[in-house]
């Protein structure tokens, strides 16, 4: 066996560990708690406020989108932030003085970010989906649906999370990112259809990952009557993998480079001058 | 080992041509218009325990950095293990050792969990007569961390983790192993357990490159100090080699008829029996200092971070005889 795969496989037990940690450190386990309560709670109020000519409730319109937000938000924003604090704290100089590493870094980071999202989507989904009424009662070729529409999000979430990892200098600027995160959650059709947008607005949200990940995971959870509140009427699956395959693409390509511009930059005077600033800021 | 097992075992580690671990020539490092390193030279032989000392900010770490291939140098020729670090591969990383100053990742790792992890990276790379990695119960129990074997990295003390860093360092049972300012911030007793740790490395032939700016640390652990100041190697050679060259003069003082008197020589044997001869009984209060190693590196360090001295005249302390 090569020793790049040697090192795949050993980022892939990598990845299992930190899930195994991740849901075992007190912390990180709020953070998920939190983060659900944070989607249930609008879910509970307008659980059954009618959706005008859909034929379903608010809350059932929201319950699938806001699975998709989190799918995107985990891929791109964790991705990120682990990225940029791991760059501080000497976790990526740490890998890059083993053999092959990066490699299995990497690979471990794609597992854990995979099924953080994965449990971070199942969590307010088990709850929600006794709120609402008419979510995820479509049968076989509705879950067919989140079979492609889940492994694509997370292609074309992840290595766009691991470019902005790479290129800002430190975790707190992945902190002020978020604010525009907000906005664009705004504009991608999470909370209310985007039908209800002004058209250039709607055309900005359409332009990202957020809007067609809600898009999709309402294709498959939600009754096919409900599609009269999507624009043009339709679930649009071509034009889902089309968006969403783009991104990965444009993430695939960027990101192996950046990364290795990234990493080989890395160094332990880069790390301390960092760590000298985060200092700084603190006293 | 006898040499017929030695040889079985060559063809699958490829051994040095000589027993020169590193090879470091003129090295030069430049940071936008300032020089950082004007041209560093020395060597490194197999098993050598050679401490690199200098004050904060002497390039020390820039120096390390460089080879071990982390960081592109301006000019110079450096061999690290045969490779030049710039173009080392997966399989001259895998013979390294690296501990970097301020490791604070893997917080909720566990000790023998993330030893066994890293450790695995190096499996590809084990041969006959390098096994790779280290047994992890062994390891931990060699750096002292047993009791702490199931403790998430995070809640080590400070020297706990310290040792831990080694251990990561030596996991892949490196031939030659990088250590920047292993022990700052140890208390003593940390410190001394430390440095039986890197001396037992040492006999177990791998090559040892530590940098500090403490002085008595250097003269404890060193078969050979390099001085580092103003980006050059002013001093290289064994602590009493050193000593030596630092306290060629020597100070005599004394008092004549109550009178005190002070004279700087060469000879303070001859200078003293002279004057003996000359005045016989009136000399009282007798003394001969001969400047230390540590009065005259901290002469030095006082002096260049003052800014006062240029890297010529510090390496003029040593005299010439030490280049």
């Amino acid at each position: 066996m090569s020793p790049v795969w040697y090192a795949a496989k050993a980022g892939v037990r990598r990845g299992w560990t930190e899930l195994r940690q991740t849901f075992t450190t007190g912390q990180d386990v709020f953070g998920y708690a939190l983060w659900t309560v944070l989607l249930i709670v609008p879910l509970f109020l307008v659980r059954d406020d009618p959706l005008k000519g859909a034929g379903i409730s608010a809350g059932a319109f929201m319950l699938p989108s806001m699975l998709g937000m989190t799918l995107a938000f985990t891929g791109m924003m964790t991705t990120a932030q682990l990225l940029a604090t791991e760059r501080e704290d000497g976790t990526l100089l740490r890998a890059k003085a083993v053999p092959h590493g990066m490699v299995g870094h990497l690979v471990g980071k794609i597992i854990m970010v995979s099924g953080t999202a994965l449990v971070s989507m199942a969590l307010p989904f088990a709850v929600g989906v006794f709120l609402v009424d008419g979510v995820a009662r479509q049968g076989g070729g509705a879950l067919l649906t989140l079979v492609w529409v889940v492994p694509l999000g997370l292609l074309a979430t992840l290595p766009m999370g691991a470019v902005i990892g790479s290129l800002v200098d430190s975790p707190r600027t992945i902190g002020l990112l978020m604010l525009p995160v907000m906005g664009l959650v705004v504009i991608s059709g999470i909370y209310f259809p985007l039908s209800k947008l002004p058209e250039w607005l709607q055309t900005v949200g359409q332009i990202f990952p957020v809007y067609w990940l809600g898009l999709g995971l309402r294709a498959a959870l939600l009754p096919a009557e409900a599609v009269a509140a999507e624009l043009g009427e339709s679930w649009r699956h071509l034009e889902t993998a089309g968006v969403l395959g783009a991104w990965a693409v444009a993430g695939l390509l960027l990101a192996p480079s950046v990364l290795r511009r990234m990493a080989r930059r890395e160094s332990g005077a880069a790390m301390a001058e960092r760590h000298r600033k985060a200092m700084q800021r603190v006293g | 080992m006898t040499t017929a097992h030695a040889l079985s075992g060559a063809g699958s580690s490829p051994p040095s041509d000589s027993d020169t671990v590193i090879e470091v020539r003129d090295l030069r490092m430049r940071y936008r218009s300032q020089d950082v390193l004007k041209g560093v030279g020395f060597t490194a032989r197999r098993g050598e325990v050679v401490v690199l000392l200098g004050p904060n900010g002497a390039g020390k770490t820039t120096t390390i950095e460089v080879l071990e291939g982390f960081r592109m140098r301006s000019a110079g020729d450096v061999t690290v293990l045969g490779t030049d670090p710039a173009r080392g591969d997966e399989r001259w990383r895998a013979r390294l050792g690296i501990v970097l100053q301020s490791w604070r990742d893997h917080g909720k790792w566990r000790v023998r969990e993330l030893l066994a992890h890293l450790g695995s990276y190096y499996a590809p790379y084990s041969t006959t007569l390098v096994r790779r990695p280290w047994d992890v119960d062994e390891l931990i129990a060699a750096v002292g961390l047993t009791e702490q074997a199931d403790k998430r990295v995070g809640t080590l003390s400070g020297g706990q983790r310290r040792r831990f860093d080694v251990a990561v360092g030596i996991v892949g049972r490196p031939e030659l192993l990088f250590l920047d300012e292993p022990t700052a911030g140890l208390d003593p007793e940390a410190r001394s357990e430390f440095h039986g740790l890197v001396r037992g490395l040492a006999d177990e032939n791998t090559t040892v490159l530590l940098t500090t700016h403490d002085l008595a640390e250097a003269e404890k652990l060193a078969d050979r100090i390099l001085i580092l100041a103003g980006g050059r190697i002013v001093a290289d050679g064994a602590a009493e080699e050193l000593s030596r060259q630092a306290s060629a003069e020597a100070t005599v003082r004394w008092t004549r008829d109550g009178q005190p008197f002070e004279e700087a020589t060469a000879e303070p044997t001859r200078f003293v029996r002279r004057l003996f001869e000359e005045h016989g009984e009136t000399i009282g209060g007798l003394e001969v200092r001969r400047a230390s190693l540590e009065d005259t590196y901290l002469t030095m360090v006082r002096e260049l971070e003052a800014g006062s001295v240029p890297g010529e005249r510090a390496a003029h302390t040593f005299g010439e005889e030490s280049r």
